[in-house]
Protein backbone atom coordinates (compact mmCIF):
# COMPACT_ATOMS: atom_id res chain seq x y z
CA UNK A 1 0.00 0.00 0.00
CA UNK A 2 1.18 3.50 -0.87
CA UNK A 3 0.31 6.40 1.42
CA UNK A 4 0.53 10.05 0.38
CA UNK A 5 0.14 13.21 2.46
CA UNK A 6 -0.68 16.60 0.94
CA UNK A 7 0.02 19.88 2.72
CA UNK A 8 -1.74 23.00 1.52
CA UNK A 9 -3.66 26.01 2.71
CA UNK A 10 -7.44 26.18 2.71
CA UNK A 11 -8.61 27.11 -0.81
CA UNK A 12 -5.55 25.80 -2.70
CA UNK A 13 -7.08 22.47 -3.58
CA UNK A 14 -5.16 20.01 -1.39
CA UNK A 15 -8.31 18.00 -0.61
CA UNK A 16 -9.35 17.88 -4.27
CA UNK A 17 -5.77 16.87 -5.15
CA UNK A 18 -5.97 13.88 -2.79
CA UNK A 19 -9.27 12.86 -4.43
CA UNK A 20 -7.93 13.31 -7.98
CA UNK A 21 -4.89 11.16 -7.22
CA UNK A 22 -7.19 8.45 -5.81
CA UNK A 23 -9.39 8.59 -8.91
CA UNK A 24 -6.37 8.41 -11.24
CA UNK A 25 -5.19 5.23 -9.51
CA UNK A 26 -8.77 3.90 -9.55
CA UNK A 27 -8.87 4.43 -13.32
CA UNK A 28 -5.76 2.21 -13.49
CA UNK A 29 -7.61 -0.54 -11.61
CA UNK A 30 -6.27 0.12 -8.12
CA UNK A 31 -8.15 0.17 -4.81
CA UNK A 32 -8.10 3.65 -3.30
CA UNK A 33 -9.23 5.91 -0.50
CA UNK A 34 -8.64 9.62 0.15
CA UNK A 35 -9.62 11.92 2.97
CA UNK A 36 -8.87 15.36 4.40
CA UNK A 37 -7.56 15.88 7.91
CA UNK A 38 -10.87 16.14 9.58
CA UNK A 39 -10.58 19.75 10.67
CA UNK A 40 -12.76 22.82 10.62
CA UNK A 41 -11.40 24.20 7.35
CA UNK A 42 -10.90 27.90 6.70
CA UNK A 43 -9.42 29.67 3.71
CA UNK A 44 -5.68 30.19 4.25
CA UNK A 45 -5.25 27.88 7.24
CA UNK A 46 -2.91 24.87 6.93
CA UNK A 47 -4.75 21.83 5.56
CA UNK A 48 -3.62 18.23 5.18
CA UNK A 49 -5.18 15.57 2.98
CA UNK A 50 -4.29 11.95 2.38
CA UNK A 51 -4.49 9.27 -0.33
CA UNK A 52 -4.08 5.50 -0.03
CA UNK A 53 -3.48 3.30 -3.09
CA UNK A 54 -3.30 -0.50 -3.00
CA UNK A 55 -3.77 -3.62 -5.11
CA UNK A 56 -6.30 -5.14 -2.69
CA UNK A 57 -9.34 -3.72 -0.91
CA UNK A 58 -8.38 -1.00 1.58
CA UNK A 59 -9.98 -1.69 4.95
CA UNK A 60 -7.91 0.55 7.17
CA UNK A 61 -9.86 3.70 8.11
CA UNK A 62 -7.48 5.39 10.55
CA UNK A 63 -5.15 8.31 9.81
CA UNK A 64 -1.82 8.21 7.94
CA UNK A 65 1.17 8.88 10.19
CA UNK A 66 4.08 7.46 8.16
CA UNK A 67 3.53 8.44 4.51
CA UNK A 68 5.62 7.22 1.58
CA UNK A 69 5.26 10.58 -0.17
CA UNK A 70 4.67 14.15 0.97
CA UNK A 71 3.40 16.83 -1.42
CA UNK A 72 3.58 20.50 -0.39
CA UNK A 73 1.37 22.92 -2.31
CA UNK A 74 2.39 26.12 -0.54
CA UNK A 75 6.05 27.09 -0.03
CA UNK A 76 5.17 29.22 3.02
CA UNK A 77 4.10 26.07 4.89
CA UNK A 78 7.72 25.02 5.31
CA UNK A 79 8.02 27.50 8.19
CA UNK A 80 4.64 26.67 9.72
CA UNK A 81 4.39 22.87 9.66
CA UNK A 82 6.86 20.00 10.04
CA UNK A 83 6.12 18.62 6.60
CA UNK A 84 8.54 15.67 6.83
CA UNK A 85 7.06 14.35 10.07
CA UNK A 86 6.81 10.56 9.93
CA UNK A 87 8.07 10.38 6.32
CA UNK A 88 9.20 6.81 5.68
CA UNK A 89 12.85 6.03 5.12
CA UNK A 90 13.37 6.17 1.34
CA UNK A 91 10.32 8.42 1.01
CA UNK A 92 10.04 11.41 -1.30
CA UNK A 93 9.07 15.04 -0.70
CA UNK A 94 7.66 17.01 -3.61
CA UNK A 95 7.70 20.77 -3.13
CA UNK A 96 6.25 23.72 -4.98
CA UNK A 97 9.27 25.99 -4.62
CA UNK A 98 12.04 27.94 -6.36
CA UNK A 99 14.51 27.50 -3.50
CA UNK A 100 17.68 25.47 -4.24
CA UNK A 101 17.64 21.80 -3.23
CA UNK A 102 20.78 22.22 -1.07
CA UNK A 103 19.08 24.90 1.01
CA UNK A 104 15.87 22.86 1.23
CA UNK A 105 17.65 19.75 2.47
CA UNK A 106 19.16 21.78 5.33
CA UNK A 107 15.99 23.72 6.13
CA UNK A 108 13.80 20.62 6.15
CA UNK A 109 16.40 18.50 8.00
CA UNK A 110 15.92 15.81 5.35
CA UNK A 111 17.86 12.65 6.05
CA UNK A 112 20.17 11.42 3.24
CA UNK A 113 17.80 8.62 2.27
CA UNK A 114 14.85 10.98 1.73
CA UNK A 115 14.36 11.93 -1.89
CA UNK A 116 13.52 15.48 -2.92
CA UNK A 117 11.69 16.76 -5.98
CA UNK A 118 10.79 20.36 -6.82
CA UNK A 119 8.50 22.03 -9.31
CA UNK A 120 7.65 25.67 -9.95
CA UNK A 121 3.92 25.02 -9.65
CA UNK A 122 3.01 28.60 -8.74
CA UNK A 123 4.52 29.94 -11.99
CA UNK A 124 2.80 27.19 -13.98
CA UNK A 125 -0.59 27.89 -12.36
CA UNK A 126 -0.30 31.65 -12.98
CA UNK A 127 0.75 31.04 -16.59
CA UNK A 128 -2.40 28.98 -17.16
CA UNK A 129 -4.56 31.51 -15.25
CA UNK A 130 -5.58 29.04 -12.55
CA UNK A 131 -6.87 31.03 -9.59
CA UNK A 132 -5.52 34.57 -9.19
CA UNK A 133 -1.91 35.82 -9.14
CA UNK A 134 -2.24 36.36 -5.39
CA UNK A 135 -3.87 32.98 -4.79
CA UNK A 136 -3.01 30.59 -7.63
CA UNK A 137 -4.54 27.11 -7.62
CA UNK A 138 -1.57 24.80 -7.92
CA UNK A 139 -3.04 21.34 -7.32
CA UNK A 140 -3.20 20.12 -10.92
CA UNK A 141 0.43 21.15 -11.53
CA UNK A 142 1.63 19.35 -8.41
CA UNK A 143 -0.24 16.21 -9.40
CA UNK A 144 1.45 16.23 -12.80
CA UNK A 145 4.82 16.58 -11.08
CA UNK A 146 3.86 13.80 -8.64
CA UNK A 147 3.06 11.39 -11.47
CA UNK A 148 6.52 11.91 -13.00
CA UNK A 149 8.51 12.00 -9.76
CA UNK A 150 6.95 8.86 -8.26
CA UNK A 151 5.59 6.80 -11.15
CA UNK A 152 2.62 5.88 -8.90
CA UNK A 153 0.12 6.90 -11.61
CA UNK A 154 0.48 7.52 -15.33
CA UNK A 155 0.03 10.99 -16.83
CA UNK A 156 -2.88 9.88 -19.00
CA UNK A 157 -5.07 8.59 -16.16
CA UNK A 158 -4.04 11.55 -14.03
CA UNK A 159 -5.22 14.01 -16.68
CA UNK A 160 -8.46 12.06 -17.06
CA UNK A 161 -9.03 12.32 -13.30
CA UNK A 162 -8.15 16.05 -13.34
CA UNK A 163 -10.70 16.62 -16.10
CA UNK A 164 -13.38 14.71 -14.18
CA UNK A 165 -12.86 16.73 -11.01
CA UNK A 166 -12.03 20.36 -11.72
CA UNK A 167 -15.16 22.49 -11.97
CA UNK A 168 -13.79 25.09 -14.45
CA UNK A 169 -10.80 25.66 -16.77
CA UNK A 170 -10.58 21.96 -17.53
CA UNK A 171 -8.07 22.24 -20.40
CA UNK A 172 -5.92 24.77 -18.53
CA UNK A 173 -5.67 22.38 -15.56
CA UNK A 174 -4.73 19.51 -17.86
CA UNK A 175 -2.03 21.65 -19.52
CA UNK A 176 -0.66 22.69 -16.12
CA UNK A 177 -0.41 19.03 -15.10
CA UNK A 178 1.41 18.18 -18.32
CA UNK A 179 3.81 21.13 -18.00
CA UNK A 180 4.67 20.21 -14.41
CA UNK A 181 5.10 16.56 -15.43
CA UNK A 182 7.69 17.69 -17.99
CA UNK A 183 9.47 20.19 -15.76
CA UNK A 184 9.67 18.60 -12.29
CA UNK A 185 13.25 18.15 -11.09
CA UNK A 186 14.25 15.15 -9.00
CA UNK A 187 17.36 15.97 -6.96
CA UNK B 1 -21.51 2.32 -12.34
CA UNK B 2 -18.45 2.24 -10.10
CA UNK B 3 -17.19 5.67 -9.06
CA UNK B 4 -14.91 7.11 -6.42
CA UNK B 5 -17.01 9.05 -3.91
CA UNK B 6 -17.43 10.07 -0.29
CA UNK B 7 -19.86 8.41 2.11
CA UNK B 8 -21.97 11.56 1.91
CA UNK B 9 -22.26 11.33 -1.87
CA UNK B 10 -23.03 7.62 -1.49
CA UNK B 11 -25.92 8.68 0.76
CA UNK B 12 -27.17 11.24 -1.75
CA UNK B 13 -27.00 8.70 -4.58
CA UNK B 14 -28.75 6.18 -2.35
CA UNK B 15 -31.70 8.54 -2.02
CA UNK B 16 -31.60 9.19 -5.76
CA UNK B 17 -31.59 5.57 -6.95
CA UNK B 18 -34.43 4.81 -4.53
CA UNK B 19 -36.45 7.63 -6.16
CA UNK B 20 -37.06 9.44 -2.86
CA UNK B 21 -39.85 11.91 -3.67
CA UNK B 22 -39.71 14.39 -0.80
CA UNK B 23 -36.45 15.55 0.77
CA UNK B 24 -36.29 17.91 3.71
CA UNK B 25 -33.11 18.61 5.60
CA UNK B 26 -31.18 21.26 7.47
CA UNK B 27 -27.40 21.46 6.99
CA UNK B 28 -24.97 20.55 9.78
CA UNK B 29 -21.28 19.57 9.74
CA UNK B 30 -20.37 16.89 8.58
CA UNK B 31 -23.68 16.04 6.91
CA UNK B 32 -23.84 19.20 4.73
CA UNK B 33 -22.49 17.71 1.51
CA UNK B 34 -25.35 15.17 1.44
CA UNK B 35 -27.88 17.99 1.34
CA UNK B 36 -25.81 20.03 -1.12
CA UNK B 37 -25.50 17.08 -3.48
CA UNK B 38 -29.21 16.28 -3.34
CA UNK B 39 -30.11 19.95 -3.86
CA UNK B 40 -27.86 19.95 -6.95
CA UNK B 41 -29.40 16.72 -8.27
CA UNK B 42 -32.93 18.08 -7.75
CA UNK B 43 -32.25 21.50 -9.30
CA UNK B 44 -30.57 19.95 -12.36
CA UNK B 45 -33.56 17.67 -12.86
CA UNK B 46 -31.46 14.50 -12.42
CA UNK B 47 -33.53 13.68 -9.36
CA UNK B 48 -37.28 14.10 -9.50
CA UNK B 49 -38.07 15.10 -5.95
CA UNK B 50 -39.45 17.98 -3.98
CA UNK B 51 -36.83 19.62 -1.78
CA UNK B 52 -38.53 21.30 1.19
CA UNK B 53 -36.33 23.97 2.77
CA UNK B 54 -36.83 24.31 6.52
CA UNK B 55 -35.44 26.31 9.44
CA UNK B 56 -34.45 23.36 11.65
CA UNK B 57 -34.07 19.58 11.88
CA UNK B 58 -37.24 19.48 13.95
CA UNK B 59 -39.15 20.99 11.04
CA UNK B 60 -37.39 18.74 8.53
CA UNK B 61 -38.67 15.65 10.31
CA UNK B 62 -42.14 17.20 10.70
CA UNK B 63 -42.25 17.84 6.94
CA UNK B 64 -41.27 14.25 6.20
CA UNK B 65 -43.82 12.77 8.57
CA UNK B 66 -46.57 14.63 6.72
CA UNK B 67 -45.18 13.73 3.29
CA UNK B 68 -44.78 10.09 4.28
CA UNK B 69 -48.33 9.97 5.60
CA UNK B 70 -49.49 11.33 2.25
CA UNK B 71 -47.77 8.35 0.59
CA UNK B 72 -44.45 9.82 -0.56
CA UNK B 73 -41.07 8.13 -0.21
CA UNK B 74 -39.06 10.47 2.00
CA UNK B 75 -35.42 11.03 2.90
CA UNK B 76 -33.42 13.30 5.19
CA UNK B 77 -29.95 13.46 6.68
CA UNK B 78 -28.54 14.97 9.83
CA UNK B 79 -25.87 14.63 12.49
CA UNK B 80 -25.21 15.06 16.19
CA UNK B 81 -27.08 18.10 17.58
CA UNK B 82 -29.37 18.08 14.57
CA UNK B 83 -30.40 14.54 15.44
CA UNK B 84 -30.85 15.49 19.09
CA UNK B 85 -33.14 18.34 18.08
CA UNK B 86 -35.24 15.83 16.12
CA UNK B 87 -35.71 13.54 19.09
CA UNK B 88 -39.36 14.40 19.74
CA UNK B 89 -40.30 13.84 16.12
CA UNK B 90 -38.28 10.64 15.84
CA UNK B 91 -40.63 9.16 18.40
CA UNK B 92 -43.59 10.64 16.56
CA UNK B 93 -42.50 9.29 13.17
CA UNK B 94 -42.07 5.77 14.55
CA UNK B 95 -45.41 5.95 16.37
CA UNK B 96 -47.08 7.20 13.19
CA UNK B 97 -45.49 4.22 11.39
CA UNK B 98 -43.94 6.40 8.67
CA UNK B 99 -41.22 4.50 6.74
CA UNK B 100 -38.79 7.44 6.55
CA UNK B 101 -35.15 6.64 5.79
CA UNK B 102 -32.56 9.00 7.25
CA UNK B 103 -28.79 9.14 7.11
CA UNK B 104 -27.14 10.14 10.36
CA UNK B 105 -23.50 11.14 10.14
CA UNK B 106 -22.33 9.99 13.57
CA UNK B 107 -20.67 12.89 15.34
CA UNK B 108 -19.85 13.52 19.00
CA UNK B 109 -22.20 15.73 21.02
CA UNK B 110 -21.03 18.95 22.70
CA UNK B 111 -19.86 20.46 24.88
CA UNK B 112 -16.94 20.39 24.52
CA UNK B 113 -17.64 21.13 20.88
CA UNK B 114 -16.54 18.44 18.44
CA UNK B 115 -17.27 17.63 14.83
CA UNK B 116 -15.56 14.21 14.90
CA UNK B 117 -16.92 10.70 15.12
CA UNK B 118 -18.55 8.80 17.90
CA UNK B 119 -21.91 7.05 18.22
CA UNK B 120 -23.42 8.94 21.14
CA UNK B 121 -25.86 10.85 18.91
CA UNK B 122 -27.49 7.79 17.37
CA UNK B 123 -27.28 5.59 20.46
CA UNK B 124 -29.18 8.30 22.36
CA UNK B 125 -32.09 7.63 19.93
CA UNK B 126 -32.19 3.94 20.81
CA UNK B 127 -35.67 4.01 22.32
CA UNK B 128 -37.41 6.09 19.64
CA UNK B 129 -38.69 3.12 17.63
CA UNK B 130 -36.31 3.70 14.72
CA UNK B 131 -34.39 0.82 13.20
CA UNK B 132 -30.66 1.54 13.18
CA UNK B 133 -27.87 0.30 10.92
CA UNK B 134 -24.15 1.06 11.41
CA UNK B 135 -21.95 1.01 8.29
CA UNK B 136 -18.25 0.27 7.90
CA UNK B 137 -17.78 1.55 4.32
CA UNK B 138 -19.32 3.78 1.66
CA UNK B 139 -20.75 0.93 -0.42
CA UNK B 140 -22.61 -0.26 2.64
CA UNK B 141 -23.90 3.29 3.23
CA UNK B 142 -25.55 3.33 -0.20
CA UNK B 143 -26.76 -0.27 -0.11
CA UNK B 144 -28.26 0.11 3.38
CA UNK B 145 -30.46 2.97 2.17
CA UNK B 146 -31.91 0.69 -0.50
CA UNK B 147 -32.41 -2.13 2.00
CA UNK B 148 -33.80 0.36 4.51
CA UNK B 149 -36.66 1.44 2.25
CA UNK B 150 -37.37 -2.15 1.31
CA UNK B 151 -37.89 -3.21 4.92
CA UNK B 152 -39.30 0.04 6.30
CA UNK B 153 -42.09 0.08 3.73
CA UNK B 154 -43.14 -3.53 4.28
CA UNK B 155 -46.74 -3.49 5.49
CA UNK B 156 -46.05 -5.54 8.62
CA UNK B 157 -43.02 -3.37 9.54
CA UNK B 158 -43.74 0.29 8.67
CA UNK B 159 -40.94 1.67 10.81
CA UNK B 160 -38.39 4.37 9.98
CA UNK B 161 -34.70 3.48 9.47
CA UNK B 162 -31.59 5.40 10.46
CA UNK B 163 -28.44 4.62 8.44
CA UNK B 164 -25.39 5.59 10.48
CA UNK B 165 -22.16 6.59 8.75
CA UNK B 166 -19.13 7.73 10.75
CA UNK B 167 -18.24 11.42 10.60
CA UNK B 168 -15.38 12.18 8.20
CA UNK B 169 -14.04 8.62 8.31
CA UNK B 170 -16.86 7.71 5.94
CA UNK B 171 -18.64 11.01 5.27
CA UNK B 172 -15.59 12.77 3.77
CA UNK B 173 -13.48 9.81 2.64
CA UNK B 174 -13.64 8.78 -1.01
CA UNK B 175 -13.74 5.08 -1.86
CA UNK B 176 -14.86 3.12 -4.92
CA UNK B 177 -18.66 2.79 -4.79
CA UNK B 178 -20.89 0.93 -7.22
CA UNK B 179 -23.99 3.04 -7.85
CA UNK B 180 -26.58 0.58 -9.16
CA UNK B 181 -28.77 1.39 -12.16
CA UNK B 182 -32.14 2.78 -11.16
CA UNK B 183 -33.88 0.07 -13.17
CA UNK B 184 -32.15 -2.60 -11.09
CA UNK B 185 -33.20 -0.78 -7.91
CA UNK B 186 -36.75 -0.55 -9.29
CA UNK B 187 -36.84 -4.32 -9.69
CA UNK B 188 -35.93 -4.70 -6.02
CA UNK B 189 -37.86 -1.80 -4.55
CA UNK B 190 -41.38 -1.17 -5.86
CA UNK B 191 -42.99 2.29 -5.39
CA UNK B 192 -44.33 3.02 -1.91
CA UNK B 193 -48.04 2.50 -1.87
CA UNK B 194 -49.56 2.58 1.64
CA UNK B 195 -53.05 1.30 2.27
CA UNK B 196 -53.92 4.33 4.43
CA UNK B 197 -52.77 7.84 3.60
CA UNK B 198 -53.59 11.48 4.12
CA UNK B 199 -56.11 12.16 1.39
CA UNK B 200 -58.64 15.00 1.33
CA UNK B 201 -61.04 12.89 -0.71
CA UNK B 202 -60.91 10.02 1.72
CA UNK B 203 -60.21 11.44 5.18
CA UNK B 204 -58.83 9.41 8.09
CA UNK B 205 -57.63 10.48 11.51
CA UNK B 206 -53.92 9.91 12.27
CA UNK B 207 -52.13 10.12 15.60
CA UNK B 208 -55.12 11.42 17.51
CA UNK B 209 -55.93 10.88 21.19
CA UNK B 210 -56.56 7.36 22.40
CA UNK B 211 -57.89 6.52 25.83
CA UNK B 212 -55.88 4.36 28.25
CA UNK B 213 -57.75 1.29 27.06
CA UNK B 214 -56.10 1.48 23.63
CA UNK B 215 -52.70 3.22 23.96
CA UNK B 216 -50.78 0.16 25.07
CA UNK B 217 -52.18 -1.78 22.13
CA UNK B 218 -50.56 0.68 19.67
CA UNK B 219 -47.23 0.32 21.44
CA UNK B 220 -47.57 -3.46 21.42
CA UNK B 221 -48.13 -3.39 17.64
CA UNK B 222 -45.09 -1.19 17.13
CA UNK B 223 -42.92 -3.51 19.16
CA UNK B 224 -44.31 -6.50 17.28
CA UNK B 225 -43.16 -4.85 14.05
CA UNK B 226 -39.70 -4.21 15.51
CA UNK B 227 -39.43 -7.85 16.60
CA UNK B 228 -40.46 -9.00 13.12
CA UNK B 229 -37.86 -6.71 11.58
CA UNK B 230 -35.09 -8.95 12.94
CA UNK B 231 -35.98 -11.70 10.49
CA UNK B 232 -36.94 -8.93 8.08
CA UNK B 233 -33.35 -7.65 7.82
CA UNK B 234 -32.06 -11.17 7.22
CA UNK B 235 -34.60 -11.69 4.43
CA UNK B 236 -34.08 -8.29 2.84
CA UNK B 237 -30.32 -8.76 2.72
CA UNK B 238 -30.69 -12.18 1.07
CA UNK B 239 -33.04 -10.67 -1.48
CA UNK B 240 -30.64 -7.75 -1.94
CA UNK B 241 -27.79 -10.15 -2.63
CA UNK B 242 -29.85 -11.92 -5.28
CA UNK B 243 -30.43 -8.63 -7.08
CA UNK B 244 -27.12 -6.86 -6.57
CA UNK B 245 -24.60 -9.68 -6.02
CA UNK B 246 -23.23 -8.49 -2.67
CA UNK B 247 -24.11 -8.52 1.00
CA UNK B 248 -22.75 -6.84 4.10
CA UNK B 249 -22.81 -9.68 6.59
CA UNK B 250 -26.30 -9.77 8.07
CA UNK B 251 -27.29 -8.29 11.43
CA UNK B 252 -23.90 -9.15 12.89
CA UNK B 253 -20.94 -9.81 10.62
CA UNK B 254 -18.72 -12.55 12.01
CA UNK B 255 -15.07 -12.27 10.98
CA UNK B 256 -12.82 -15.16 12.06
CA UNK B 257 -14.97 -15.77 15.17
CA UNK B 258 -15.18 -19.58 14.98
CA UNK B 259 -12.97 -21.19 17.63
CA UNK B 260 -11.55 -17.84 18.72
CA UNK B 261 -9.95 -17.27 22.12
CA UNK B 262 -11.10 -13.66 22.05
CA UNK B 263 -13.56 -11.69 19.94
CA UNK B 264 -13.93 -7.91 19.89
CA UNK B 265 -17.39 -6.57 19.14
CA UNK B 266 -17.50 -3.27 17.27
CA UNK B 267 -19.84 -1.14 15.17
CA UNK B 268 -19.07 1.27 12.34
CA UNK B 269 -15.83 2.04 10.53
CA UNK B 270 -13.40 0.92 13.25
CA UNK B 271 -14.51 -2.65 12.55
CA UNK B 272 -13.10 -2.32 9.05
CA UNK B 273 -9.64 -1.42 10.36
CA UNK B 274 -9.92 -4.22 12.93
CA UNK B 275 -10.23 -6.85 10.18
CA UNK B 276 -6.67 -6.05 9.05
CA UNK B 277 -5.54 -6.51 12.65
CA UNK B 278 -7.37 -9.85 12.94
CA UNK B 279 -5.58 -11.09 9.80
CA UNK B 280 -2.21 -10.00 11.18
CA UNK B 281 -2.73 -11.66 14.57
CA UNK B 282 -4.17 -14.82 13.02
CA UNK B 283 -1.05 -15.09 10.83
CA UNK B 284 0.95 -15.09 14.08
CA UNK B 285 -1.17 -17.94 15.41
CA UNK B 286 -3.27 -15.83 17.78
CA UNK B 287 -6.88 -16.93 17.69
CA UNK B 288 -8.80 -13.65 17.56
CA UNK B 289 -11.98 -12.62 15.78
CA UNK B 290 -14.23 -9.66 15.18
CA UNK B 291 -18.02 -9.37 15.38
CA UNK B 292 -19.45 -6.26 13.75
CA UNK B 293 -22.88 -5.19 14.92
CA UNK B 294 -24.47 -3.90 11.73
CA UNK B 295 -28.11 -3.74 12.79
CA UNK B 296 -28.43 -2.28 16.29
CA UNK B 297 -32.21 -1.90 16.35
CA UNK B 298 -33.81 -4.39 16.36
CA UNK B 299 -31.02 -5.82 18.50
CA UNK B 300 -29.57 -9.04 17.04
CA UNK B 301 -30.15 -11.26 20.06
CA UNK B 302 -29.84 -14.62 18.25
CA UNK B 303 -26.58 -13.64 16.53
CA UNK B 304 -25.02 -12.49 19.80
CA UNK B 305 -26.06 -15.77 21.50
CA UNK B 306 -24.55 -17.71 18.62
CA UNK B 307 -21.34 -15.76 19.11
CA UNK B 308 -21.19 -16.87 22.73
CA UNK B 309 -20.63 -20.46 21.62
CA UNK B 310 -17.77 -19.49 19.32
CA UNK B 311 -15.30 -17.81 21.68
CA UNK B 312 -13.97 -17.77 25.25
CA UNK B 313 -13.83 -14.01 25.69
CA UNK B 314 -16.10 -11.31 24.28
CA UNK B 315 -14.99 -7.69 24.55
CA UNK B 316 -17.45 -4.97 23.57
CA UNK B 317 -15.78 -1.85 22.18
CA UNK B 318 -18.38 0.87 22.66
CA UNK B 319 -17.94 3.95 20.48
CA UNK B 320 -20.18 5.80 22.94
CA UNK B 321 -21.06 5.61 26.65
CA UNK B 322 -23.80 5.90 29.20
CA UNK B 323 -22.62 7.89 32.19
CA UNK B 324 -23.01 5.84 35.33
CA UNK B 325 -23.31 2.40 33.75
CA UNK B 326 -21.58 0.19 31.16
CA UNK B 327 -21.28 1.17 27.54
CA UNK B 328 -24.67 0.90 25.82
CA UNK B 329 -23.80 -1.91 23.42
CA UNK B 330 -22.10 -3.84 26.23
CA UNK B 331 -25.31 -3.63 28.24
CA UNK B 332 -27.26 -5.08 25.35
CA UNK B 333 -24.73 -7.83 24.70
CA UNK B 334 -24.72 -8.82 28.38
CA UNK B 335 -28.50 -8.78 28.48
CA UNK B 336 -28.76 -10.97 25.40
CA UNK B 337 -26.27 -13.47 26.81
CA UNK B 338 -27.85 -13.88 30.25
CA UNK B 339 -28.76 -17.48 30.88
CA UNK B 340 -27.00 -18.92 27.83
CA UNK B 341 -24.82 -21.99 28.11
CA UNK B 342 -21.07 -21.49 27.54
CA UNK B 343 -21.19 -17.92 28.76
CA UNK B 344 -17.90 -16.32 27.66
CA UNK B 345 -15.93 -13.93 29.79
CA UNK B 346 -17.10 -10.37 29.13
CA UNK B 347 -15.21 -7.12 28.94
CA UNK B 348 -16.15 -3.55 28.01
CA UNK B 349 -13.92 -0.90 26.46
CA UNK B 350 -14.95 2.67 25.70
CA UNK B 351 -13.06 3.73 22.56
CA UNK B 352 -12.60 6.52 20.05
CA UNK B 353 -14.86 9.19 21.54
CA UNK B 354 -14.87 12.52 19.71
CA UNK B 355 -12.71 11.14 16.89
CA UNK B 356 -9.80 9.75 18.93
CA UNK B 357 -8.14 7.77 16.17
CA UNK B 358 -8.51 3.98 16.36
CA UNK B 359 -5.30 2.93 14.65
CA UNK B 360 -4.33 -0.69 13.91
CA UNK B 361 -1.74 -0.35 16.69
CA UNK B 362 -4.39 0.57 19.29
CA UNK B 363 -6.72 -2.20 18.11
CA UNK B 364 -3.88 -4.73 18.22
CA UNK B 365 -3.13 -3.74 21.82
CA UNK B 366 -6.82 -4.18 22.63
CA UNK B 367 -6.77 -7.72 21.22
CA UNK B 368 -3.59 -8.63 23.11
CA UNK B 369 -4.91 -7.16 26.34
CA UNK B 370 -8.17 -9.07 25.92
CA UNK B 371 -6.36 -12.37 25.29
CA UNK B 372 -4.65 -11.95 28.67
CA UNK B 373 -7.91 -11.81 30.62
CA UNK B 374 -8.00 -14.78 32.93
CA UNK B 375 -11.35 -15.53 34.51
CA UNK B 376 -14.83 -14.53 35.46
CA UNK B 377 -16.89 -11.49 34.63
CA UNK B 378 -14.58 -8.52 34.30
CA UNK B 379 -17.01 -5.77 35.14
CA UNK B 380 -14.47 -2.98 35.08
CA UNK B 381 -14.97 -0.60 32.16
CA UNK B 382 -11.80 0.68 30.61
CA UNK B 383 -11.66 3.96 28.74
CA UNK B 384 -8.99 3.41 26.10
CA UNK B 385 -6.44 6.11 25.32
CA UNK B 386 -7.50 8.66 27.94
CA UNK B 387 -4.54 10.86 28.92
CA UNK B 388 -3.20 9.98 32.35
CA UNK B 389 -4.93 6.59 32.32
CA UNK B 390 -2.45 4.12 30.91
CA UNK B 391 -0.09 4.04 27.94
CA UNK B 392 -1.75 3.76 24.54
Amino acid sequence: MIEVRFHGRGGQGAVIASNILAEAAFIEGKEVSAFPFFGVERRGAPVTAYTRIADTKIRIKSGIYEPDFVVVLDPSLLDAVNIVEGLKSGGLVLLNTKVSPEKLRINLKLSPDHKLATVKATDIAIKHKLGSKAAPIVNSALLGAFAKATGVVGLESLIEAVKNNVPIKVEENALAAKEAYDSVVIH
Amino acid sequence: MKMVMTGNYASAYGAKVCRAEVISAYPITPQTSIVEKIATLVSSGEMKAQFVKVESEHSAMAALISASMAGARTYTATSSHGLLLMHELLIWSAGARTPIVMSNVCRANGPPWSVWVDHHDSIAQRDTGWMQVFCEGNQEVLDSIIMGYKLSEREDIRLPTMINEDAFILSHTVEPVDVPDMELVDSFLPPYNPRFRLDVDEPYGFGSLVMPDMYMEFRYKLNEAMEAARQGWRDVEKDFEKHFGRNHGGLVEFYQCEGADAVLIMAGSIASTAKDVVDKLRSQGKKVGLARIRVFRPFPVEEIRKLAGMTNILAMCDHSYTFGHWGPMAQEVRGALYGTKDMPMLKNYIVGLGGKDMTPEVIEKLFLKTLELKSGLDSEIEWIGVKGHGEW
